[in-house]
């Protein structure tokens, strides 16, 4: 069963085009790692937070529900024993005020963590380098839950009779909220 | 007692087959770099085991891919969380799904094929005539065989799970409603790129484990039509196993 060479060749040379093509959009269609190398222009944001819990790099930075940019680079400051997230942001949204503030949300229940920016009222936007000083911290489940545990055993010791662990209010007030300051 | 004295033969002689097969290994790769200088025979085998196999690998792909997408959204309906529908898919399909299923289905396409053709060689002394005529049969028909299915596996498992993932996105966006974004975005959010290696190293190894059972068992086998009988259907036996052996082994090694 000879046939003919460049049947041969051509049935060869499509197979491992196709298999490369398959491997390159493994790499990089699948995975969040190769969209990077092409990135669009970008300008960095830096915010400190006192706790990120596990936001990690790659977790998305968005605004009003949009994806606007990356969690680039995450370090800890020494000094101020706070955690510096490096966002990169897309160009097309450069007119973010400069007094906006940086939170940081969970998708759905048990989802991963990404930093939302809510809009401020400054006339400023902010630049390349810049620093969301308003932020507030990641929502982390076990410290909600001592907090209601240790609520609940105080308020059985104190008052027996009194209702349960209606006291607990957890939810972090928010930091410095972002008053639109007046002109 | 003869049942203990026959379980212990048949324990060297395991042990003493996966020894030759190292061997035999070692060989091949001995003359790999000869090898490489007669392209043509390499690209020959890569047609054969790799181009002929295409279609069986896609269309088994693509149910593969569909079944996991009904199946993962039933699943992951019941927790509301239908959107991560491609992440699991995806990582399925690349780790697992793709090099494992591939891998059997190359021994069963590809691996008989190879063992048959050679196992028919040997029957029909067409090895010894190569010796005769001083053309090395190792050199000359093997170990191009050998070197076209390891290129080949690698390759054949990231089309695999390419097409499986389309499968499920086919059922779960165009059928069940999973938001088409959704999917997409999860699957690049939650797979990473280590996860992909590993399916690429996984494919590898099991090319070259496949790919060396097949040839091996054709080059030795019973110069007789049973011999080959018997010679393909403990390629895919062996093939099976070790796969799945190995498998577990490299995925233990990547946790």
């Amino acid at each position: 069963m000879r046939m003919s060479t460049s049947t041969l060749n051509l049935g060869t040379g499509m197979f491992v085009v196709l298999g490369f093509a398959a491997l390159f959009f493994l790499t990089t269609q699948t995975t969040s790692r190769g969209m990077s190398l092409t990135s669009a222009p970008h300008y960095d944001l830096t915010a400190k937070f006192d706790n990120i819990a596990d936001l990690k790099v790659g977790a998305p930075v968005s605004m009003s529900g949009v994806e606007i940019g990356r969690v680039a680079k995450i370090e800890f400051d020494s000094k101020a024993y706070k955690a510096v997230v490096l966002m990169r942001v897309n160009k097309k949204y450069s007119q973010i005020p400069s007094d906006s503030d940086a939170s940081i949300y969970t998708q759905g229940l048990l989802g991963g963590k990404f930093i939302g920016i809510t809009a401020g009222g400054a006339d400023t936007y902010l630049k390349d380098g810049d620093q969301i000083d308003f932020t507030q911290s990641a929502f982390v489940l076990e410290n909600l839950i001592g907090q209601l545990m240790a609520n609940f055993v105080k308020s059985k010791a104190d008052t027996p009779a009194a209702s349960g662990p209606e006291a607990a209010a957890p939810a972090a007030p928010a930091a410095n909220p972002p008053a639109a300051k007046p002109k | 007692m003869k049942l203990f004295k026959e379980l212990g033969a048949n324990a060297a002689e395991a042990v003493e087959g996966l020894g030759a097969e190292v061997r035999f290994l070692l060989r091949l790769i001995v003359y790999t770099p000869r090898a490489l200088l007669r392209f043509d025979l390499i690209i020959q085998q890569v047609y054969n085991s790799g181009a002929l196999s295409l279609v069986i690998i896609m269309l088994s792909g693509l149910f593969v891919g569909m079944v996991l997408g009904l199946q993962g959204y039933q699943l992951l309906e019941r927790f509301g969380s239908e959107a991560s529908l491609g992440t699991a898919a995806a990582i399925g399909l690349v780790k697992e799904l793709g090099p494992v299923v591939t891998a059997l289905l190359f021994a069963g396409r590809a691996g008989t094929a190879l063992a048959a053709e050679l196992g028919l060689m040997r029957a029909t002394d067409q090895l010894s005539a190569m010796e005769m005529m001083a053309v090395d049969p190792i050199g000359r028909v093997v170990v191009p065989r050998f070197l076209g299915g390891v290129f080949t596996m690698p390759l054949l498992a990231a089309i695999f799970s390419l097409i499986g993932i389309y499968g499920a996105q086919l059922i779960g966006v165009q059928l069940m409603g999973v938001d088409a974004g959704s999917f997409w975005s999860q699957m690049q959010a939650g797979v990473s790129l280590s996860d992909v290696t590993e399916g690429i190293v996984k494919s590898c190894i099991f090319g070259v484990a496949c790919s060396l059972i097949a040839v091996y068992e054709g080059y030795y086998a019973t110069a007789t039509a049973e011999g080959v009988g018997r010679a393909t259907t403990r390629t895919v036996v062996t093939s099976a196993v070790v796969i799945l052996f190995l498998d577990y082994l490299l995925t233990a090694m990547f946790l």
